[in-house]
């Protein structure tokens, strides 16, 4: 009989193969964030300050988009084409289903930070991250946070056509606020509580104490504070809200 | 979680007694009762908005009844007991499917789902979809998705199987490839419940069928007897005055004596004299007629 972990890693399996054959899921995952590093880099060449704000401020951005947006992409376009409702008539345990997705979605932000992190030491001159507990407790947080945000951003969402309208809606203003936000004193202080408010900001923060300035996790605990509250109202909307099937109005 | 009588084999498949649905102001279901017998293809049959698709829903655990009582395989489906759903299979109406992944690997992956799955090849086959195996599901054709949809639904090697609108979209030569699937998967025991708003369809699988209209029964029996009993009978002639004349009646004996002796009498023959039992259609048309 399988039981419910043989399950979760088989569908874990099947969730990897599906990732690497859809290229255009890959792309955005994978190639897009690194071009951006790779851009912020040749523009902000020779100026050490800076290039340490942009791999930590990356980093943060992959874990959004590794998770919240390829979620909330992936949720509308399987309720809309029917396969979640097939999936809920078969006997795999919901607990296995959503353990598959969600360790296919780690696994993508594992690989991405891996890359910047790396990436970092090679050529941002960086180094090796100061705290890897902290790195990988604020990986580990964020990407709980924002899968389970990008699930209940899913239930919002009315259609397929109409996803990356609202995935940008929010991806984009985020990533903007929290970036500008991001160490500069001369931005406008509501914009500042804004940022402080989201969980990307502190998420940045903390991969920013970790990877480059040397503070610790006690140093940060605020910031991981926010992040974890998201993550419990993200995790109950996405429970409680979740839906199966298409509405047909 | 198992109710007692779950291993019981003789008792029917599926037992339903004064279900209903209400969709706030909408009663979609209004007090069906059906019982499925072990073993036989039901058919429910209906115009669209019936409540086919609704009650069938209810029965394999996707909807929330209002109230009744609703046994499927001595389960109770709204509890969507993981042991249920590895003895049915489900057909969808609307059912998608990965698009990036094979059917030999969707097949596996859902054989893996079940303690007793059947082989992988043999549901190929069955499916009659060996020569698209290792084909991306993306690039599958309407017909051979739908033949995956039995295939996965089949692979668990269940003992009862949903179909929801079967053939719906298509063509007749698939459609009669699809006919020959149901009855094989009756020669290998299976119960099978089938909704269709297709008559010839209910009288080609179904051993029994039940016409449903406005979330009511409104006849049960097997096809061809259907509608069997009272006023049945058609009786067509000509007049001697050339008409054509159709009278129906539940005592043909009585009105064929009265028609050939007036017509002896006259020294005349009853031309163009017929006595036809109703079909399907015949009691389907009149059951869900608008009054």
């Amino acid at each position: 009989m399988p039981d419910a972990l043989t399950l979760t890693w088989r569908q874990y399996r099947l969730e990897r193969r599906m990732f690497w054959r859809n290229p255009s899921a890959a792309f955005f995952n994978f190639v897009l964030p690194l071009l951006f590093l790779c851009g912020g880099g040749v523009i902000l060449e020779g100026n050490q300050h800076d290039l340490n704000l942009l791999v930590p401020a990356i980093a943060g951005m992959s874990v959004m988009s590794t998770t919240f947006t390829a979620l909330a992409y992936n949720i509308v376009f399987l309720r809309e084409r029917g396969v979640l409702k097939r999936i809920r008539g078969a006997p795999l345990p919901t607990s296995s289903y959503f353990g598959g997705v969600a360790a296919n979605a780690v696994t993508n932000t594992a690989l991405q930070i891996a890359i910047i992190v790396l990436a970092g030491r090679v050529f941002f001159g960086i180094g090796w991250p100061a705290h890897w507990d902290e790195l990988i407790v604020f990986v580990l947080v964020g990407v709980v946070c924002f899968a389970a945000l990008g699930v209940s951003f899913a239930h919002v969402i009315p259609n397929f056509e109409s996803t990356a309208a609202y995935v940008n809606a929010v991806f984009l203003p985020v990533v903007f606020v929290s970036f500008f936000v991001f160490e500069n004193k001369s931005a406008p202080t509501f914009l500042r509580n804004i940022a402080e408010a989201l969980p990307l900001k502190p998420l940045i923060d903390g991969l920013y104490g970790a990877m480059v300035t040397g503070k610790g996790l006690s140093h940060n605990l605020d910031a991981l504070a926010v992040i974890g509250l998201w993550g419990v109202l993200g995790l109950y909307f996405a429970v409680r809200g979740f839906s199966w099937e298409q509405s047909r109005i | 979680m198992r109710d007692d009588w779950a291993v019981n084999e003789t008792a029917p498949a599926i037992e339903v007694h004064a279900l209903t649905k209400r969709y706030g102001e909408y009663e979609a279901v209004r007090g069906i009762d059906i019982t499925v017998r072990r073993g036989e293809v039901f058919g429910l049959l209906g115009p669209n908005g019936a409540g086919k698709t609704t009650t069938v829903e209810i029965l394999e655990g996707y909807r929330q009844r209002s109230g009744g009582e609703v046994s499927v395989l001595g389960f109770d489906p709204a509890r969507r007991s993981i042991e249920l759903r590895r003895r049915i299979g489900i057909v969808l109406q609307s059912g998608g499917i990965y698009s990036h992944v094979t059917p030999r690997e969707l097949l596996r992956h859902w054989a893996g789902f079940y303690p007793h799955p059947r082989s992988v090849e043999e549901v190929l086959k069955l499916a009659g979809l060996e020569d698209r195996a290792d084909v991306r599901s993306r690039k599958l054709s309407g017909g051979q998705l739908r033949r995956l949809d039995f295939a996965l639904a089949l692979v668990g090697d269940p003992e009862l199987m949903f179909l929801d609108e079967p053939t719906t979209g298509f063509d007749p030569a698939a459609r009669h490839a699809a006919w020959e699937t149901v009855r094989s998967l009756r020669d290998l025991g299976k119960t099978i419940l089938l909704t269709t708003h297709y008559l010839d369809e209910a009288q080609e699988l179904a051993d029994r069928v039940a016409i449903v209209k406005d979330g009511r029964v409104l006849a049960i029996g097997p096809p061809r007897e259907l509608g069997v009993g009272g006023s049945h009978y058609r009786v067509a002639y000509r007049d001697r005055h050339g008409e054509l004349v159709e009278q129906q009646t539940d005592d043909p004996t009585r009105l064929l004596h009265e028609l050939t002796a007036e017509a002896l009498a006259r020294g005349e023959r009853v031309e163009e004299l017929s006595v036809g039992r109703p079909t399907l259609e015949d009691v389907y048309l009149e059951l869900t007629a608008d009054a």
